[in-house]
């Protein structure tokens, strides 16, 4: 207690009015600035996580990023678990347009359990490059990375890499610490398109969560290469299960067993991840709560994808596409990136399953535009 | 000296400083959670006049209320099992020890790298200023950019004129190194904006295609760009705007907002080369000064586009006289007229510059303070700029060369930007004659070169 009270650390807050301090969101498209009013942010104002985040932190990123006329971001992050109860006037309307109308009093079902998925085993090697499905994870009791300080980085690095050094058989595998890699590993890294950069898109960077860049960053991947963490990018772990190839049954597997080995071993040391009965898993942004699972495929398909039905067809099967470098960007020759477009309300075993099915269903459509044939028969219900 | 109340100055500074060591003891020694302090400055400041004065400058037509919350130990271990809110301002207790949070300046080579030893940092790092600001956004610019083994940066920011007081054991010694030596703990600044004093300064045009100075300028009381809120930040575009309003004849212009701009007239600000963008250097960024934009950010230049004033860039202000040809007299002459204008109409109003004896004019970037001055020119120099002595007479002369975009550009052809490198030490007409003298001699060497005679390195002028 002494120790604390030694510290000069008392803030002085400059009250100019929150009428004054208000942002200016006219010119913005984001679920934050469609959500905050003056009088929420007055109410807000005044308060502060027990890790000392407040209402400027969440909504930062929101403010310095108005974003674009046809794509809706978020517009505000978090800065530890707390910030969802402390700011809920405003995440819970966010939660809920983002989210397809998930209610704060909704309860968000986790299924990790890989045998309940059928099929996905299947899919045409021939359409289908490769298969991936990845999530994030946090560490509870540690501040999420736009507002943790580089002593809670290393911390969450430490105890990352201890646990995933305990993991045996086809999951032993080996960290590689950003700012130690040899020149030879990182290469190997990024030919093995594993290596991630210090972000630049002005999205995360406006968080904070790129200070102290590389510092507390690293990457671990499994000796085999198919399950790999990421540690204190946009997240405390990301956790990837990929591999060449339409088997993604034996992705989903192997992502399954991995998450739950790791999450025992936390367990094992005292801690857990972040989770609760209504926002399932935790993380930074608002968009990846509940499962903050994407599942997704490399697939091609350049007849459908110039098929003026396609965005329907995505829509109905709860599917979104991207080009194959990630979020944001483009296609490249008729290469997509389908994954599913949900993260929260449905579990992770439904939201495979969609994935596999409304791939299955694409590739048929595909098979039957290259043949000259129609697809209406093919049309899904919306799911 | 140009301040018709100096001496208030000087006792308003020595009241800060006496004042926010006031508030480091009473937080030390209390133990009572949320004591409210209303102004603190006001409740330790014996001289009314004094108080008077600097409640003026601390409180706008609007309402400032500044509050100290002050937390306690027996408050903060609560927060670990609570997962209630807390009042925002509430102390929040440190988790790992200093050792732990020390960055990892290894591969770092700027002046913050330099300093920052772990002594320091443990020192330092739980102090905050009076608005909060605390070490480690300080010095975030300098650890996520490490540097260039070539180009030595500051690595730091100040977020309000506190932090060259609360974090001085880091400060000083990086302004030490950066300006050639200079101690702020035993030197004081001269300043100097009277302008009749510069000897000569029209520079031939067959050379100088151009003369510019500039400097910035910070409101006293109001937070630096690094940490500034939205509100403050507004309140500066006010303050300035409304000052501005008040200049006459040949600095009467209009303040054109960076949020409420039209079409056509940012395409003529882009055309007259006055339009600042959001930054994008990530020196810049990493300070959180591009925060909210492009909110409160604007431009105001006058009518015969030779003074013009950027608000809320990377400093309150910056304040920049400039005209084609070579004559940096005239530039100069406006330049100081206009500083003095401009403070003139701010302190009808109760607010003042920040300025101090020890730093001169506080700025966010310890690089500029003193005089904050940047004076320089565009010049065409073939010959010279080629031959292998040109660093060593820029070195001798105190000048440095960039290409014409500013800092980080390559020149274009021969034609260079060529300015002072000095701010804190000197003064105002010191530097300016020194670039004077300067490019005269540089001019000089151009025309022997052209002649075929040879030139000399100059002996190194007076530091």
């Amino acid at each position: 207690m002494e120790k604390i009270n030694d510290k000069m650390a008392k803030l002085t807050i400059k009250r100019l009015s929150p009428e004054e301090e208000f942002p200016d969101l006219s010119q913005h498209n984001n679920h934050m600035a469609k959500v905050l009013t003056q009088d929420m942010y007055t109410k807000l104002r005044d308060r502060a996580t027990p890790n000392g985040f407040t209402i400027d932190g969440v909504i930062q990123t929101g403010i310095d990023n108005p974003g674009h006329p046809f794509i809706m971001t978020v517009g505000c992050v978090a800065g530890d678990e707390e910030t969802y109860e402390v700011f809920k006037e405003l995440l819970d309307p966010i939660i809920e347009d983002r989210h397809g109308g998930y209610k704060p009093t909704d309860k968000h079902k986790t299924d990790l359990n890989p045998d309940n998925l059928k099929g996905g085993d299947d899919l045409d090697p021939n359409y289908v490059i490769s298969s991936r499905v990845r999530t994030g994870r946090s560490i509870r009791g540690f501040c999420l990375p736009p507002h943790c300080s580089r002593g809670e980085r290393r911390g969450v690095e430490k105890m990352s890499v201890e646990a995933l050094d305990s993991l045996s058989g086809d999951l032993k595998g080996k960290y590689y610490a950003l700012k130690n890699m040899t020149d030879a590993e990182q290469q190997q890294l990024i030919d093995d398109h594993f290596l991630f950069d210090k972000p630049v898109s002005p999205l995360l960077l406006a968080s904070g969560m790129a200070r102290d860049w590389p510092d507390g960053r690293g990457i671990w991947h499994n000796d085999t290469k198919t399950f790999l963490v990421w540690v204190n990018e946009e997240d405390h772990l990301r956790v990837i299960s990929m591999q060449k190839g339409g088997n993604m049954k034996e992705v989903f597997n192997r992502f399954c067993t991995g998450l739950t080995k790791i999450e025992t071993l936390f367990k094992d040391k005292g801690t857990s991840f972040m989770w609760n009965e209504h926002l399932g898993y935790v993380l930074t942004c608002p968009s990846n709560l509940g499962t903050g699972l994407r599942a997704g495929v490399h697939v091609k398909i350049p007849n459908m994808s110039k098929h003026d039905k396609f965005e329907e067809v995505l829509k109905r099967l709860r599917l979104q596409k991207r080009g194959t470098g990630g979020v944001d960007t483009a296609a490249v020759g008729g290469t997509f990136d389908i994954s599913n477009a949900d993260r929260l309300g449905f579990s992770e075993v439904e939201l495979v399953q969609m994935v596999v099915d409304g791939v299955k269903l694409l590739v048929e459509m595909e098979k039957k535009l290259e043949k000259g044939q129609s697809i209406d028969d093919l049309m899904p219900a919306q799911k | 000296m140009t301040f018709s109340n100096k001496r208030t100055m000087d006792c308003l500074h020595w009241t800060l400083r006496k004042t926010s060591a006031e508030v480091l003891q009473q937080t030390r020694s209390t133990t009572k959670a949320h004591l409210p302090v209303i102004h603190p400055y006001l409740s330790n400041c014996g001289n009314k006049a004094m108080a008077n004065n600097f409640a003026r400058i601390l409180s706008s037509k609007r309402n400032v209320g500044i509050m100290s919350l002050v937390g306690a130990g027996s408050l903060t271990a609560a927060f670990l099992l609570n997962r209630e809110h807390v009042t925002a301002g509430a102390q929040v207790r440190r988790v790992y020890p200093a050792s732990a949070e020390y960055p990892d300046l290894r591969k770092h080579n700027n002046c913050m790298a330099s300093h920052l030893t772990p002594a320091i940092y443990a020192k330092l790092v739980d102090k905050a200023t009076p608005n909060g600001y605390t070490l480690d956004q300080a010095i975030q610019t300098g650890v996520d950019n490490p540097g260039h083994p070539f180009i030595k940066t500051v690595g730091m920011v100040a977020g309000d004129e506190e932090s060259y007081e609360v974090f001085a054991d880091l400060l000083d010694p990086v302004i030490k190194e950066r300006h050639n030596g200079y101690d702020p703990q035993i030197m004081t600044h001269p300043t100097d904006l009277d302008s009749s004093k510069l000897k000569s300064g029209k520079f031939d045009e067959r050379f100088v295609l151009s003369s510019r100075v500039r400097t910035g300028r910070s409101i006293r009381g109001l937070s630096l760009p690094p940490a500034c809120t939205r509100a403050e930040r507004r309140e500066v575009e006010k303050v300035v705007v409304d000052a501005l309003a008040g200049l006459k004849g040949d600095l009467a212009g209009t303040y054109y907002s960076l949020t409420h701009m039209t079409d056509q007239e940012q395409q003529q600000l882009i055309d007259d080369h006055f339009l600042f963008d959001k930054p994008v250097s990530p020196l810049l960024t990493c300070s959180g000064m591009a925060r909210d934009w492009p909110d409160a950010r604007g431009i105001w230049h006058n009518n015969t586009k030779t003074f013009l004033i950027w608000i809320n860039e990377e400093d309150h202000t910056r304040v920049i006289s400039m005209e084609k040809g070579g004559n940096m007299k005239r530039v100069f002459d406006r330049f100081c007229t206009g500083l003095k204008e401009v403070e003139r109409l701010i302190q009808e109003k109760g607010w003042e510059f920040m300025w101090n004896e020890r730093l001169g004019y506080i700025l966010t970037c310890p690089s500029n303070l003193g005089t904050g001055l940047r004076a320089g020119v565009h010049v065409n120099l073939p010959k010279l700029s080629k031959d292998p002595r040109f660093t060593k007479i820029l070195d001798n002369l105190r000048l440095q060369k960039r290409g014409t975009g500013g800092v980080d550009t390559a020149a274009v052809g021969s034609t260079f930007d060529i300015s002072n490198l000095d701010r804190l030490g000197q003064s105002e007409v010191q530097l300016v004659q020194t670039v004077v003298d300067g490019v005269n001699y540089l001019i000089d060497c151009e025309k022997k070169l052209e002649k075929g005679q040879d030139i000399k390195i100059p002996p190194p002028v007076r530091k």
